[in-house]
């Protein structure tokens, strides 16, 4: 009888390589067996090892799932605990630019680059958190609705303090004293002008804003515009910042400069809304947003103390 | 927990423990090639990142310096952005096809000379030899009783792996920072805690891989003799013992008593005796030889004591031990080695340094990159212009401060300025300083009249004003509104 070592695999045995002399395993897959050829010891030991440290790690992090959440761990650690803590240090990495930023007074920034720089930057993550809603991702507006922020037209003046000033109080807000305020009567709808005549001022106001020649109509409104609109938009429709009336004779129309768009607007005028900031965000925060408002590439020197536009009285608006 | 000894079959254990190795000293032309090679890569190793190399008051002068920290990779006057990133790329390219040729001309050369596994496994047997004697004296203390002078043996001897291993570890970081800088910081507390992490992971692992696991990590963890096993051809040269011309074995007593009956072999065991993997190189090529050819020595050295010809274990290919076998001589090493095989590799190992090269040699050290502002794409502006906002990344790769003109071309009275500037003093091109060996944002502002394509596509370039007029340019999109709007 053969011995049942040398067996071929099929037959249950466990042969011996005659090249090698090694020991199969005892199993055979379509011919092909394996030579039990033995690990290394310390591999092993390495797997224990690993065991072990599997142990001691399910009993420090949280691991096992129960009814309610998981078990805690013994360090306590959590994904959200580590989220805190990592933005506690970039709070206290931070402190240093954040404190400057409060402690500088925004016109003083352009002087400094460096905290410039920061402000804007800190100012842009607000923008996109808090401002991008109206006035869009890179602040371009919205045709008809939010003006631009990146031209060279504003309506209540591009300097820093005026821009800090418009954040912080905002615009027509019925239940702030100190809101930028203004409004546009709104001449057809009340009867202040008729049809013609408000023709002929938009015949006019196209006139000074080079998209028409002069004409009779314009002549017949020019004189209507003086009586009815100069107070605010000025002799010649220059625009008065000071209770946010636009300029007439450049090439930005918010709510559109074509003659049924101007018509809608005297007939009927919007006078936008935008929220007050000061009771939702700090000082500093402020102040990033409006230098990187400033930064978006229509900012404005700081008018000269003289020139600069009367205040609408007490509230002591730039 | 099964112990381990529980894990057998009939068929003998499941677990093998470690045989201990302890290779017997020998000398001969090629242990003094080891030597050397020790010598060399473990001079480059530690002493690499102490080589000064001036490079003005702007960058490190450090000659190999790995900056993680601000991107930079310093190698004597060579500096590497990480843009320029397939110059390593290239380098591992050559060090692959570099083993290819290595490999097919003579075999796991870099198992038996140059890899570090090596290097630090024979320093270390170096330490056991200076501290426990050569190979049977180390082998009676590893088998005798735990006496007290064995206890200081081991003692000092782990002692000393501590102290390589530590140096090991320690030599790593200061290739990532200023050497003499992170010394002191080192030594005082101050060096980051990854400093101190990466020395006692490396320090660790060259502990227990060079003083215990040695050939264990060749054996059993390494891929590359399975990846070297298949670049070898029947014409790499092996390390080979000639069984046609030793076999039989026997000892000169046996061969003097039957004179013709055994080979040459005369069985003294010096080639097992001084294996650093432990092997018996008489069984043929095998996975665990990493032909480090210190058997080559030792036999030759017995070989002339007997008066027998040298060469019975020897480089040799397979090739050749066919022909010797069948009584005839084998090809020059000359012939072996320059084969097509080799000398493909060897060609394409050349392009691709030459390419290198060449390159390097061609490169602009100022780089510009333009990015149009696509929110919004264009802004109207009051008095009928449009305005382009666009990111500038102006690189300059030069370790020194530099001005350089900025200016557009194919945009008709396009006007630039910056966030600094304002559009009533822009003009047609404008002026920036760059801060030294970094990359500089300028936002850009162009204005063109309102009347032109919806779309077009104009120039900006960047232009060094201080001696090398080379530079950059970008094409890139000016936008309008559509007609109508």
């Amino acid at each position: 009888m053969a011995d049942p070592e040398n067996l071929p695999a099929s037959a249950g045995g466990r042969r011996v390589d005659e090249a090698t002399g090694t020991s199969t395993v005892g199993h055979e897959w379509d011919g092909i067996e394996e030579l039990n050829t033995p690990l290394p010891r310390w591999w092993l030991w390495t797997f224990y090892i690993c065991i072990a440290w599997a142990f001691v790690y399910a009993a420090l992090y949280p691991a096992w799932p129960m009814l309610h959440g998981a078990t805690k761990g013994a360090l306590g650690w959590s994904s959200r605990g580590q989220l805190a803590q990592e933005m506690r240090a970039d709070a206290k990495r931070r402190a240093p630019v954040v404190n400057a930023i409060a402690t500088t007074a925004l016109t003083d920034f352009p002087a400094k680059p460096q905290l410039m720089q920061a402000a804007v930057q800190g100012g842009g993550a607000a923008f996109r958190v808090h401002c991008i809603q109206c006035h869009g991702a890179g602040g371009a507006g919205l045709k008809k609705l939010y003006p631009s922020l990146t031209d060279d037209d504003w309506l209540w003046g591009g300097d820093l303090a005026s821009i800090q000033y418009t954040i912080t109080h905002g615009i027509r807000n019925p239940d702030h004293e100190a809101t930028r305020a203004s409004q546009m009567p709104a001449f057809g709808r009340d009867g202040i002008l008729d049809a013609p005549q408000i023709d002929d001022v938009v015949s006019y106001v196209r006139t000074i804003s080079g998209q028409e020649k002069a004409g009779a109509a314009s002549t017949r409104g020019a004189a209507i515009f003086e009586a009815n609109c100069a107070v605010c938009h000025g002799p010649g429709g220059q625009g008065g910042r000071a209770v946010g009336a636009p300029k007439l004779t450049d090439a930005i129309w918010l709510y559109g400069g074509d003659r049924d768009s101007l018509s809608a607007t005297i007939n009927q005028p919007r006078n936008g809304v935008m929220p007050r900031w000061n009771s939702r965000l700090d000082p500093a925060t402020i102040k990033m947003l409006s230098a990187y408002v400033y930064s978006l590439g229509g900012g404005e020197k700081a008018p000269p103390a003289a020139a600069k536009p009367e205040g609408q009285g007490v509230d002591g608006q730039p | 927990m099964a112990s381990p000894e529980d894990l057998t079959d009939e068929n003998g254990p499941l677990y093998a423990a470690r045989k201990g190795v302890y290779p017997k000293k020998v000398d001969g032309p090629f242990r003094r090639f080891k030597w050397a090679i020790m010598f060399v890569t473990l001079a480059i190793y530690y002493g690499t990142p102490w080589i000064r190399w001036d490079r003005g008051p702007y960058a490190p002068d450090q000659a190999v310096l790995v900056d993680l920290a601000h991107r930079r990779f310093f190698m004597f006057q060579i500096e590497i952005w990480p843009h320029e990133f397939y110059y390593v790329a290239g380098l591992l390219i050559m060090a692959g096809i570099g083993l290819f040729l290595v490999t097919s001309a003579v075999g796991r050369a870099w198992c038996g000379y140059a890899c570090p596994q090596t290097v630090w496994t024979d320093l270390f047997q170096h330490v056991d030899r200076l501290i426990d004697g050569d190979r049977n004296a180390q082998i009676r203390l590893a088998n005798g009783p735990w006496t007290f002078e064995k206890l200081a043996k081991r003692t000092i001897k782990y002692g000393i792996y501590l102290g390589v291993a530590f140096w090991t570890g320690g030599a790593w970081i200061m290739y990532f920072a200023d050497a003499p800088t992170l010394t002191s910081q080192f030594w005082t507390g101050q060096a980051a805690p990854v400093a101190y992490g990466t020395v006692a992971v490396l320090t660790a692992t060259t502990f227990i891989f060079g003083g215990f696991m040695r050939e264990q990590v060749c054996i059993y963890m390494c891929p590359w003799p399975r990846i070297q096993t298949a670049m070898m051809d029947e014409k790499s040269l092996l390390v080979t013992y000639k069984g046609w011309r030793g076999e039989p074995r026997g000892s000169i007593k046996k061969a003097q008593a039957h004179p013709g009956a055994f080979g040459d072999c005369i069985d003294c065991n010096q080639c097992v005796a001084v294996c650093p993997t432990g092997i018996d190189i008489r069984e043929g090529p095998q996975i665990g030889c990493i032909t480090c050819a210190l058997c080559i020595d030792a036999c030759d050295g017995v070989m002339e004591q007997v008066g027998r010809p040298r060469g019975l274990i020897d480089y040799c290919t397979l090739d050749d031990a066919a022909v010797e076998k069948a009584g005839g001589v084998g090809q020059t090493v000359r012939k072996t080695l320059l084969r097509p095989r080799t000398l493909i590799y060897l060609g394409i190992w050349i392009a691709i340094g030459a390419a290198m090269l060449f390159s390097l040699g061609q490169r602009t050290r100022l780089d510009l990159a333009v990015q149009h502002e696509r929110s919004p794409l264009y802004v109207q502006l009051s008095d009928g212009h449009i305005r382009n906002n666009y990111t500038l990344k102006v690189r300059n790769m030069e370790t020194r401060p530099r001005r350089v003109a900025i200016a557009v071309d194919g945009l008709p009275d396009a006007r630039l300025w910056t966030e600094a500037g304002t559009r009533e003093r822009a003009s047609q091109h404008l002026e920036i300083a760059l801060a030294p060996d970094s990359v500089t944002r300028v936002k850009l502002f162009v204005a063109a009249p309102g009347a032109g394509p919806e779309r077009q596509d104009f120039t900006i370039a960047v232009r060094g004003l201080d001696g090398d007029p080379r530079g950059d340019s970008d094409i890139i999109q000016f936008d309008r509104p559509e007609a109508g709007q």
